[in-house]
């Protein structure tokens, strides 16, 4: 295992107003993985995105994004937040959003974007499958819709590593299943570090599997094991079995 | 009185040229301050200015140098200490609104000799606004336009999503300041056209009744350009031949073409 993570994480400690919200975080991604990490809702998931991006300190620790600082390489990365953090109301058109996803990259003082970044914004759309909606108004979008544009956004410059906070809060269950057929895809081609509450999505395409609750359990493997999601959900959890054939937790073993 | 005559005027010519110079400074921050909902930092930057006219008396200089001063003051300490101090906008913009009034109030009276006359500055008089201030307005218009031109997609994205603009590691805290000192530039421009307190409607009320109309941000300050030009105009004809003041008739217009704006467009929705 000589291969260089794409994200690493050590020893991360950070406390808010007396709590303590991620303990001792430890956290190898590497080119390739599909990594999910899971964990119920107040677990720290988000905070620990967050951290990894560099939008909130940690009281110590080190974090490294393709072998540097978040504040240096972050604009390498894909990154689609939980919560809207922007006025739907504003007025920006679907593909201006996506080129906005781009500006990162760019360098000097006057910014425009060429037909090529026009070609990465279109190619990004139709990844998520909203061509037609390129020249809508964002505000005229359904919230599916504004999802997969918010997606688009992330995947505009081809990074490296993709990071999804929750990306299916805002959508249907035909409309969820479409996106990890999408993500699963995308899999091949970028790592990809997924978020979600929600342990029955761990479908097929995952590779590996953490479960946070300040402290995150992680075996380095895809599977599930019942100790980790005791560990970070503090009680038993029932796992039913969804659509796709694949399992998550360990066969029982057989009777002694 | 006929329109002919007055365009003879040197002193009227002066206000129309005002008008327009003003209106292009409004339309341009004024998009921003619509779309990113910066009103009120805009009247607590506004107010602040009144500080500074107040010592531009004091000191014997020229009061809009002053207020220019006070106002870029104020948005970098607001700007600053919202990301420093954590504190939130709306305490912020309270605390340098009356700060800066209660500045200027002092230093009026501290000012030796008559009380200068604040009511052109509180309400503005376009129809007296004076050459050398007509240059200050040309300077801070080409600072405004080559700011804004060049850095018209970034601010773009700051205004729309401050924290993905900090993922993407845009100089965000930069570009905050920078939109916050050209709406201090702005306001100045608009002091002497509609005074402190009306700043903030000819700042909005143009960018938004031109934000019903498209929903392109360049185009937007296309129209609202325009529109600011038709009601500054359209309020110092009114003001001069009804002899009514013009900080206040020019508000006025644009709120009525606002609320024709929201009524027609209230029946078109039903």
């Amino acid at each position: 295992m000589t291969e260089e993570p794409v994200i690493e994480v050590e020893d991360l400690w950070l406390s808010r107003k007396g709590e303590v919200i991620l303990e001792g975080i430890n956290l190898r991604v590497l080119p390739g993985d599909f990594f999910a990490i899971i964990g119920p809702n107040g677990g720290g998931k988000t905070t620990l995105l967050k951290v990894i991006l560099g939008l909130i300190p940690p009281d110590c620790g080190t974090i490294r994004i393709l072998g540097g600082l978040p504040g240096e390489k972050r604009h390498l990365l894909g990154y689609v937040p939980q919560l809207r953090t922007f006025d739907f109301n504003y007025p920006i058109s679907v593909r201006e959003m996506v080129l906005s996803g781009l500006l990162g990259r760019k360098t000097g003082i006057f910014k425009t974007f060429n037909d090529e970044d026009t070609g990465l914004a279109d190619k990004a759309l139709s990844t998520m499958g909203v061509t037609h909606l390129a020249d809508r108004t964002i505000r005229n979008l359904s919230g599916g819709e504004q999802q997969r544009v918010v997606i688009a956004r992330a995947l505009v410059g081809n990074p490296q590593v993709l990071l999804l906070d929750e990306p299916t809060v805002f959508v249907d269950t035909p409309t969820e299943t479409q996106f990890y057929d999408i993500l699963g895809n995308l899999a091949r081609s970028m790592t990809i570090v997924l978020v979600t509450h929600d342990i029955g999505v761990i479908v097929s395409h995952v590779t590996k599997v953490a479960c946070l609750n300040r402290h995150l359990y992680t075996h380095d493997s895809k599977e599930l094991t019942e100790d980790m999601i005791q560990g970070a959900y503090k009680c038993p959890v029932d796992i039913i079995a969804h659509g796709h054939p694949h399992r998550v937790l360990r066969p029982h073993p057989p009777e002694e | 009185m006929t329109v002919f005559s007055l365009l003879g005027y040197t002193f009227f010519q002066n206000a129309l040229l005002a008008g327009v110079l003003a209106s292009i400074a409004c339309g341009i921050i004024g998009t921003f301050v619509v779309i990113r909902r910066m009103v009120a930092i805009s009247g607590g930057i506004s107010h602040a200015a009144f500080g500074g006219i107040g010592l531009g008396y004091f000191l014997g200089i020229e009061p809009l140098l002053g207020a220019l001063g006070f106002t870029v003051g104020a948005a970098l300490t607001m700007g600053e200490l919202e990301q420093r101090a954590e504190q939130h906008m709306d305490t912020l913009i309270g605390a340098v609104w009356a700060t800066g009034m209660a500045l200027g109030i002092l230093f009026i009276y501290l000012t030796p000799g008559f009380a200068p006359d604040l009511f052109g500055y509180l309400f503005g008089n376009i129809l007296l606004v004076p050459q050398g201030d007509l240059l200050l307005m040309l300077v801070l218009i080409v600072v405004i336009v080559i700011t804004v031109g060049l850095l018209f997609n970034d601010l773009l994205a700051v205004t729309f999503d401050e924290e993905y603009a900090t993922v993407i590691n845009l100089p965000v805290e930069r570009l905050v300041l920078i939109l916050l000192v050209l709406i201090a530039f702005t306001v100045v421009m608009l002091i002497q056209v509609v005074g402190i307190i009306l700043v903030i409607a000819l700042l909005t009320l143009p960018a938004a009744i031109s934000r019903e109309c498209t929903s392109h941000v360049g185009t937007m300050m296309l129209y609202a350009v325009l529109l600011g030009i038709v009601f500054t105009t359209t309020g110092i004809f009114l003001s001069a031949f009804l002899n009514i003041p013009s900080g206040a008739t020019i508000i006025l217009v644009s709120a009525a073409v606002y609320g024709l704006v929201l009524v027609k467009k209230r029946l078109a929705d039903r």
